[in-house]
């Protein structure tokens, strides 16, 4: 049971002035499984997110993620970066941050920074075009390749990420964040503006994903189809603080969520 | 139709001169002049009528040619091959048609002394103006003081070569490496600060650079410069008449002396430093570093949530950076045989800067033509004296206007997906 717990929050608090965004919020996401984090506009959830990738300091609270070698990370101290870098926690954004003025293949390889550095020896070994370094370009090539096929946009490789139809720019983001090799994949909104098209291949290409890489995805959404379809956990926030936890059929049921969506009492659900 | 935008391009005409003349009038329309008997008060009452004339003649021709060329932008018909932003093949054409007449420019007969000192001064902004793109272009990283790395790059050859006799190849590793060091000191504290604040920030790094050299004088020599720099040798071998105890150029290859040697010497090192810094652009650029820089530039917050080191990422731009644009200063060291801290103005750092804008940001082959543009033109036309200047700003606000992004804003990818070689692209490489 604990041994496949990925991220552990613990008593999450986050104030912005007199507001509380994040109010004592504790829950954790096991590997292998999509947690969902739903709730009204405003519950707090991409700050959720902010804190877990550093982005905020959270005010109180205790963020662990636990690595395949079982090394636990503690990201509320860490920088934004060096989590991405070594916890490998990735994320997408709510309003798309691509590189607009860059290719769509160039996006890819910029995610996998890190790992061609290496290659290339911090640009020395790279600027003479060692051996070494073309080998590990080229298996970067081949992994954006992969991603690119996986998310339909082979034939769009070398135009400008800017140039994309939306639903493809979100692809693009969620493939761009894959190719960091995640082991915790954060999905904020994944499905806002996509059609019901696009928003049933999403949902294949989440449990592809999941399936595939074997990874815990943290999901934040709005769309109800895409939640109740493919979440394995559902964690619901209102005004910063969780008000339910379960399996999606659970939560769908729960009366305080009711009230947190729809303001009816709790005690006396409509329909 | 036509008419009626007759009628409106002189009613445009006639406001403008009515407010030309209402200016005129106190600046043109009075003089004083100083006579035995003290200050008198003059008038010059057709000035005025001359200067509204103009004023009406020109933004009537203006309007007129407004509506006439109006349609043919539309059409992008007038667009002549460099405004039409070449693709890559025409691009490396293009580079290298630039590359070949640079080369050749000393052998054609019509050059002279002259020219070719003009073309050197050309080649040592193109060389700072790419060194520049480096921190400007790809990283996006706006630095106002760049002249300061010029000034440490051209005060290390010559304090170096003065107080050790170090030879300028010698030298020439030190000032890069001076001015790198430089660049990493001032980047470390200012380089998280963002746009503007960055870009003030650098200004006053460029200027108390300045204001040291400037009063440090038991180094620096203070505002009297330090003259008497060593002059280049050709691999040791001087340009002189005669050296005793030494062999120099002519002497060695058995031709006549020229003054002229040094002049071609110098071209050519300037020449073969600039392509230097352009071969390690292009090549960096296509280095995970580079496409670091210009992820960087396009969103910061989005580069972090893939695990860039923002500032480290940024430290090596500014750094590299700062290196080019000491390699330029000991050149130009070695060159005049000269420095002071008048050399070393923000004007210089604005000129480069405007270099790098105008070729559009990025662009190699942009920041030729700017360069020529900004440097070039503004030298071969002296005679304009005072009004110099004015050109010069005329030029840049109708540049901007006519390419806001730059002359040659078009961007090629750093890398091309490449054909699939033979297996199934669905298989998740390992
Ligand atoms: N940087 C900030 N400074 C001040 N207040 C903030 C900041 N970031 C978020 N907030 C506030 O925190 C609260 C939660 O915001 P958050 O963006 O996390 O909501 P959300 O659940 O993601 O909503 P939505 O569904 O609209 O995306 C809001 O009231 C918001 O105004
Ligand atoms: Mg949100």
């Amino acid at each position: 049971m604990m041994t496949d717990s990925l991220l552990c929050v613990e008593h999450l608090t986050m104030r912005f002035g007199g507001l509380s965004a994040i109010n004592d919020l504790s829950f954790h996401a096991k590997k292998n499984q999509i947690t969902a984090i739903i709730g009204p506009n405003g519950a707090g959830k991409t700050t959720v997110f902010n804190c877990l990738t550093g982005f905020y300091k959270p005010n109180v609270g205790k963020i662990s993620l636990t690595s395949p070698s079982g090394r636990i990370f503690l990201l509320e101290r860490m920088e934004g970066f060096r989590i991405a870098k070594e916890a490998r926690l990735a994320r997408t954004f709510q309003n798309i941050r691509l590189f607009t003025g860059m290719s769509v293949l160039e996006n890819l390889m910029v995610a996998q920074h890190n790992l061609l550095m290496r290659a290339s020896l911090y640009s020395l070994a790279g600027l003479f075009g060692s051996s070494s370094f073309r080998r590990a370009e080229q298996r970067a090539l081949e992994l954006a390749r992969y991603w690119l096929n996986k998310i339909g946009l082979l034939d769009y490789a070398d135009q400008p990420a800017g140039s994309l139809p939306y639903g493809s720019q979100r692809r693009l983001e969620i493939a761009r964040a894959m190719c960091t090799d995640p082991v915790l994949l954060c999905l904020d909104e994944p499905a806002a503006g996509l059609n019901p098209k696009e928003s049933y291949d999403l949902n294949g290409l989440l449990l592809d994903i999941r399936s595939e890489f074997q990874i815990g995805i943290l999901l934040i959404e709005h769309d109800m189809s895409v939640v109740m379809n493919i979440s394995d956990h559902v964690v619901v926030l209102d005004h910063g603080a969780r008000i339910a936890e379960g399996s999606p059929t659970a939560v769908q049921a729960d009366p305080a969520v009711i009230h947190a969506y729809l303001g009816t009492a709790p005690e006396e659900p409509t329909c | 139709m036509r008419d009626l935008r007759l009628t409106t391009a002189f009613r445009d005409a006639t406001a403008a001169a009515l407010l030309a003349a209402l200016l005129a009038l106190p600046m043109l329309g009075f003089q004083l002049t100083g006579t035995a008997q003290g200050l008198t008060l003059d008038t010059r009452f057709p000035w005025v009528g001359y200067a509204a004339l103009t004023v009406f003649c020109g933004r009537l021709a203006l309007s007129l040619a407004g509506q006439i060329l109006a349609p043919l932008f539309k059409a992008k018909l007038s667009l002549p091959f460099l405004l039409a932003a070449p693709p890559g093949r025409l691009r490396n054409i293009a580079g290298w048609t630039m590359v070949v007449l640079a080369i050749g420019l000393p052998l054609t007969p019509f050059t002279d002394r002259n020219l070719l000192d003009k073309a050197t001064l050309l080649l040592i902004y193109v060389m700072l103006g790419w060194g520049l793109n480096i921190v400007v272009g790809l990283a996006g990283l706006l630095d106002l003081g760049y002249v300061a790395f010029y000034a440490v790059g051209a005060y290390s050859y010559a304090l170096l070569s003065q107080n050790f006799g170090l030879s300028f190849w010698l030298c020439l590793p030190f000032a890069g490496a001076l001015a790198a060091s430089f660049g990493i000191l001032l980047g470390f504290p200012v380089l998280r600060l963002r746009g503007d604040y960055l870009a003030i920030v650098t200004l006053g790094f460029g200027e108390i650079v300045r204001v040291i050299l400037l009063n440090w004088q038991d180094v620096t020599n203070g505002p009297v410069g330090i003259s008497g720099i060593q002059r280049p040798s050709f691999f040791g071998l001087p340009f002189l008449a005669s050296q005793p105890g030494h062999t120099t150029f002519h002497e060695f290859f058995g031709i006549p002396f020229s003054t002229e040697h040094r002049i071609y010497f110098l071209y050519y090192l300037i020449l073969a430093l600039a392509l230097t810094t352009n071969i390690f652009t292009h090549r960096i650029r296509r280095l995970p570093i580079g496409r670091a820089w210009e992820a960087l530039r396009e969103d910061e917050t989005a580069c972090r949530s893939l695990g860039i080191d923002p500032t480290k990422t940024k430290l090596s731009a500014f750094a590299l950076g700062a290196m080019f644009a000491g390699f330029a200063g000991s050149f130009f060291a070695t060159r005049q045989g000269f420095i002071s801290p008048e050399s070393f103005t923000f004007i210089e750092s604005a000129i480069i800067l405007a270099i790098v804008v105008l070729g559009g940001m990025g662009s190699q082959i942009g920041i030729v033509l700017a360069a020529i543009l900004l440097v070039g033109l503004p030298e071969w036309f002296r005679e304009l004296q005072q009004y110099r200047m004015l050109a010069f700003g005329g030029a840049m606000v109708l540049i901007m206007l006519w390419r806001p992004r730059g002359l040659l804003a078009n961007r090629e990818p750093t890398l091309r997906l490449p054909p699939l070689a033979a297996e199934n692209p669905g298989e998740r490489p390992k």
